[in-house]
């Protein structure tokens, strides 16, 4: 196993200086050792005026955000734009192993991008795209890029055009103000779903990425409500008497998983959003809640206390009796699911405070993957590369990142107030 | 050792077998006779108690409250507060007075109603807090209802962790954070 070294990056401040829409600032606190030499090579630009983002800053960005990249953007010993102009000789000395070139054209109202990344060492092309990204899109045309090349050079996909939701929290003396907010992966972008004097939790996103579904204590009790993240348009979905809660969007987008204490004692019901037919899943008088879906939909992860503390459990969907998964501690809930089904991250409690574990589901085996004393709310990103998870800092709620792995940690912090409750959007 | 204490400790000795191997009918009966006593005077003081407990529980029945007492300082109405111990819900009995007359209240009053606000501390998840507050203030309503109140009169919210009064991490903010609230939507 290799050892975790910790590495600030402080050029990585200067990157995020420069995007002044950023609502998150984020940095990279420990990365892998031997993390893989990359050159972006600035993309040149034909056409009229300036293009509004720079896209090959943005890739450079994202790939060192990973944590598995060492990016160079500046001193290059050459600033090649494409492959006529890549020759291994400037190249081969600067230790770096990979390097991106690229050009930008004006057409009509959309932007040309061409990128081609190289194998220095090999002095092979390992592929070349031209893409038409809309001139209003230019940041989602960088991140798909990112993910693009993110995923010639370690065979993964990417999971930076992917989007995240959390809710922000600003506090002014006794009052504080609640705002849903949806940003690019790198904290880019932000913009406000909703805003409330009463708290906000517990968002997940639908599987098309369009909508998103949360708790909100607006009517000064919790009710679930569904949002349309493009158009705003927002509906009310359970209100029933009690708690209604911890909701989560069924992989093929027709149910909502929920815990509601209505008939007692919180459970978890299945609503079929269509018809909003209720089915209970559970009969307990214990604390049943925390439900997500296993990929393939056929499972339900859910945390109860059944056993007197919580701990998580497996149901199959269509229902019977639920399977105990987790005996490592006096307290796991609130698990996230891999996308590939095989592991379930989730908070671990005991004396030294809460963190995040990681469940193979295959062999059994328990990974411990922070070391701070409040982690809660993990969200596994699209790709699997990373969990996303709420923690304080001095005090403050902000949130944290590390890889499956447990190698990579970055930190996402608001310039002002608190963050909390993220949740990584589908890739789409 | 002296002759006479030598024959005193045999003396001693035998006595303490004879009374061992050979204990008499009389020995039994006083025996049990003495914990059928036991027995009646347990049975007294339990029956004693529990007149007691009822004759509190009907002083407080009796114990006049009109809407006014809810502004009274000095009233136990005018607590409105029960705190909780890290992860549990049981009503401590230091409340149980002032729970009684909530209790009191609300049966003189059948137009009263009452919200209990579950809350909880920062430690653990929040949609598991969200369950702890809950069953915190039911254990408040269990108490309400055994002591006159009616369940109609009563209204059980959870706000988990999300609405905490002290913001600090440490134990002393914990405990305050760890409550139910007691909220008069209606008074009389």
């Amino acid at each position: 196993m290799r050892r975790l070294i910790h590495w600030m990056l402080p050029a990585m401040l200067l990157l995020w200086a420069a995007q002044a829409q950023a609502v998150l600032e984020v940095t990279v606190t420990e990365g892998v050792t031997g993390a893989i030499p990359v050159a972006v090579a600035p993309f040149t630009y034909e056409g009229e005026g300036e293009l509004d983002e720079d896209i090959s800053q943005i890739v450079a960005a994202n790939l060192a955000r990973s944590g598995l990249f060492n990016v160079e953007q500046d001193d290059l010993p050459a600033a090649p734009s494409g492959p006529a102009d890549f020759l291994a000789e400037p190249w081969a000395d600067t230790g770096v192993e990979y390097l991106v070139v690229g050009n930008q054209r004006r057409d009509g109202d959309d932007v040309l991008v061409e990128f081609h990344v190289f194998d220095v060492l090999s002095e092979e092309r390992l592929g070349g795209w031209r893409i038409p990204v809309p001139g209003d899109m230019l940041r989602r045309g960088a991140h798909r890029i990112s993910d693009i090349i993110y995923e010639q050079i370690t065979g993964d996909p990417g999971a930076f055009s992917a989007r995240i939701a959390f809710v922000s929290v600003e506090r002014n003396g006794e009052e504080r103000r609640f705002a849903l907010e949806v940003a690019d992966s790198d904290g880019a972008n932000p913009r406000t779903l909703f805003r409330s004097a009463k708290p906000i939790m517990s968002p997940d996103w639908s599987p098309d990425g369009r909508e998103l579904v949360y708790v909100s204590f607006e009517n000064r009790r919790s009710e679930v409500y569904r949002q349309n993240v493009e158009t705003g348009s927002r509906e009310r979905v359970a209100s029933f008497t009690g708690i209604n809660s911890a909701p989560a969007w069924s992989p093929d987008g027709r149910h909502l998983a929920l815990s509601l204490s209505r008939d007692g004692a919180p459970n978890i019901y299945l609503m079929e959003l269509e018809t909003g037919e209720m089915r209970q899943m559970t009969q307990t008088s214990s604390i049943e809640t925390e439900p997500v879906w296993s990929p393939d939909g056929e499972t339900l992860y859910f945390t109860s206390d059944r056993a007197g503390a919580p701990q998580i459990y497996a149901l199959p969907r269509e229902g019977g009796s639920p399977r105990r998964l987790t005996f490592e501690s006096g307290y796991a809930a609130a698990a996230t699911v891999s996308p590939d089904g095989r592991y379930l991250v989730y908070v671990h409690g005991g004396d030294g405070g809460f963190q995040l574990a990681r469940l193979d589901l295959n062999d059994r085996r328990v990974t411990r993957l922070t070391e701070g004393r409040d982690a809660e709310s993990p969200s596994f990103a699209p790709n699997g590369s990373m969990i996303i998870y709420a923690m304080t800092d001095g005090g403050r709620g902000v949130l944290g990142s590390v890889s499956q792995d447990g190698q990579v940690h970055q930190r996402l912090a608001a310039r002002e107030g608190e963050v909390r409750e993220p949740a990584w959007s589908p890739l789409n | 050792m002296s002759t006479i204490f030598r024959w005193f400790f045999v003396a001693m000795v035998i006595g303490a077998l004879s009374a061992c191997a050979t204990p008499t009918r009389d020995a039994e009966d006083a025996e049990r006779e003495a914990e059928r006593a036991a027995a009646e005077q347990a049975e007294r003081e339990r029956a004693e108690a529990e007149a007691r407990e009822a004759e509190a529980r009907a002083l407080g029945r009796d114990r006049q409250f009109d809407a006014d007492a809810l502004d009274d300082p000095d009233s136990p109405l005018a607590e409105r507060l029960v705190y909780f111990e890290f992860d549990r819900d049981e009503v401590q009995s230091q409340y149980m007075d002032m729970l009684e007359a909530h209790a009191a209240y609300l049966s003189q009053n059948s137009g009263a109603r009452l919200r209990l606000e579950g809350h909880t501390d920062e430690r653990g998840t929040r949609e598991y807090n969200l369950g702890l507050g809950e069953r915190r203030a039911q254990s408040v309503r269990r108490i309400l209802t055994l002591n006159g109140a009616s369940d109609d009169q009563i209204e059980v919210i959870s706000y988990g962790e999300e609405m905490p009064v002290a913001f600090e991490q440490n134990e002393e903010a914990w405990a305050k954070n760890r409550r139910v609230e007691l909220v008069y939507e209606s008074r009389r």
